[in-house]
């Protein structure tokens, strides 16, 4: 091995490394384009006209004519589907946050019996396809007249972000030293007030984005959103029911609608993807 | 003041009673859906779901699309990884690229491809304006089942890989430097520190990974709808179509089932063969 590396001339390692680092960012690019080129595609399509979607061959670059938007916004239950969807998913957030951020809490600072059944049966919503829950739900909410509802189909969502939620604030607060609380109290706060006044303006930040990630999720959601609305159906839900009847300009309309907001809403999370959402999976 | 003994459950308890509400009792309701008849134990549900032609290829297809994707996406994911903990600069740019999947829905990714593979789509305007095909070339009809399942393949492996992307990213970072500068030291070239070194290291994040993403394989639902209609049956669509348009709950159920039955006893495989001990912790 060492043999053959001494036979090699110092300057062709050299040109070999420079190789690899190319070889490197070249493959960086590709992949960066693998992502990037069909979300710009999609674009280019919910950008043109109605004509130019269903058109032959197609251009590659948009018309910037508004024609497929204002259809799509102005076709009959889109408007409404999409202020369902909004309203779905911000109470999916203030749920998911409301029940886990506490849960978090506990987990993070306190040790009890109990708490390792809690963090199992949070993990084991992973093992559960959870959007089937939909199905015996659908059943208790006509009973509780909640069938159909937006609140409804926000308790589902609720049970998908959930878990996440509670491991993300866990991991949330661990990082936030208990010796600040405990400094708070020694001066004279309540436990409330320290956490109040110490510990949560440093968590808000995370607490957001564990938001953003719940309202994500929600957002995204098609299998209980079908099943579960008929009359106020959420985006997702309506375009997948309308899917075999609606126009190409519609479909893509619809698709580009429905991935603007999860990049504006990443992109402000992004700081804490990998802190909080990769550690909190593993 | 409240017993602080008490304070972690009294914290615990909403999310607990949620959980234990809307995630155990309708399993436990599904359960005797998909395993009664009339208000007793049958397996009536299961029978009229095995008899059904579209049982046999909606299964096969499922388990299919999942043994293909996720070990590609793992691959793929442990690649992207492994080169984005490597760069320097312009490190945070090719991370948020990358992750942009993360915040699409199934449904939009399949609306995605639709616009690149349908017969007008820009995947023929391309290969007509370079002069490599007469004309429009429909590649997504029933007729062509095995291009139908490509599709669906490749808008799978654009969407979902990102969400293993996270994960082993993180787990990466948690991986002291010291024990790459060892393995430099006693002479190991980058591919065996990356197998010597990182892999074991990165089991832990490997099954989270494998068994998020397996689940969510085995519940693709709107990609599939999207890009194949209903020529490409999967299990979560045909549970759809029982529990809507045949508005046969039971059956529906049956499928749930199935596809929970799957789900457990994959996560279980996973949880046996990636253990860890736990001094192997990195």
């Amino acid at each position: 091995m060492t043999a053959v590396a001494d036979a090699i001339p110092a300057s062709t390692a050299v040109d070999a490394r420079k190789a690899g680092r190319l070889l490197n960012m070249a493959i960086v690019a590709v992949l960066c384009a693998w992502v990037l080129l069909p979300i710009y595609l999609i674009a280019v399509n919910a950008m043109s006209a109605p004509a130019d979607v269903t058109g032959w061959p197609k251009r590659a670059w948009p018309g910037f004519h508004f024609g497929s938007l204002s259809f799509f916004i102005n076709y009959a239950g889109v408007a409404r589907a999409m202020l369902n969807s909004v309203l779905v998913a911000a109470l999916t957030m203030i749920f998911a946050i409301g029940l886990g951020a506490p849960a978090g809490y506990a987990l993070a600072r306190f040790r009890f019996p109990g708490k390792e059944p809690f963090r199992l049966l949070v993990l084991m919503t992973r093992a559960f396809p959870l959007p089937l829950l939909a199905l015996p739900l659908a059943v208790l909410f006509i009973r509780t007249g909640l069938d159909d509802s937006i609140i409804g189909l926000a308790l589902v969502h609720t049970v998908l972000a959930l878990p996440f939620a509670v491991l993300i604030t866990y991991a949330l607060f661990m990082g936030i030293p208990r010796e600040l609380e405990e400094a708070a109290w020694t001066l004279g706060c309540t436990r409330v007030q320290a956490f109040r006044k110490v510990v949560l303006p440093l968590a808000l930040p995370g607490i957001a984005a564990s938001g953003v990630f719940a309202f994500v999720t929600s957002w995204n959601e098609v299998f209980a959103a079908a099943v579960l609305t008929v009359q106020n159906r959420t985006l997702t839900a309506f375009l997948i029911q309308s899917l075999n009847i609606s126009p190409l300009p519609l479909k893509f309309a619809g698709g580009a609608v429905l991935i603007l907001p999860a990049l504006i809403f990443l992109f402000a999370v992004r700081r804490y993807l990998f802190s909080l959402w990769g550690i909190a999976n593993r | 003041m409240t017993n602080p003994r008490l304070l972690p459950y009294l914290l615990l308890l909403p999310a607990t009673l949620f959980l234990a509400f809307f995630f155990i009792m309708p399993f436990v309701q599904v359960a005797w859906m998909g395993l009664s008849a009339d208000g007793a134990l049958s397996l009536d549900q299961f029978r009229t779901m095995a008899s059904h032609w579209k049982f046999q290829p909606a299964l096969v297809n499922t388990l299919l699309l999942a043994l293909i994707v996720v070990p590609m996406q793992l691959a793929l994911a442990l690649g992207m990884a492994s080169i984005v903990t490597g760069m320097g600069r312009g490190r945070e740019v090719v991370l948020y690229i990358w992750t942009i999947p993360l915040g699409i829905s199934d449904l939009a990714a399949g609306i995605v491809w639709l616009a690149i593979l349908d017969q007008t789509g820009f995947l023929n305007s391309a290969l007509y304006s370079l002069g490599l095909i007469p004309g429009q070339v429909n590649w997504l009809t029933y007729q062509s089942p095995w291009l139908l399942f490509a599709a669906v393949i490749v808008a799978e492996v654009w969407r979902a890989t990102a969400i293993m992307l996270v994960i082993l990213v993180a787990g990466m970072g948690l991986i002291p430097k010291e024990y790459y500068e060892a393995a430099e030291v006693f002479g190991a070239g980058a591919w065996q520190r990356f197998v010597k070194v990182t892999l074991p290291l990165l089991k832990p994040s490997i099954q989270t990974a494998l068994i998020l993403r397996t689940i969510l394989a085995f519940e693709v639902f709107a990609v599939v709808i999207a890009l194949a209609g209903t020529n490409l049956p999967v299990l979560m669509g045909e549970t759809y179509t029982w529990q809507f348009a045949m508005q046969r709950r039971g059956v529906a159920a049956a499928y749930a089932l199935v596809i929970l039955g799957i789900s457990i006893a994959f996560t279980v495989v996973f949880l046996l063969a990636l253990r860890t001990r736990e001094e192997q912790r990195a």
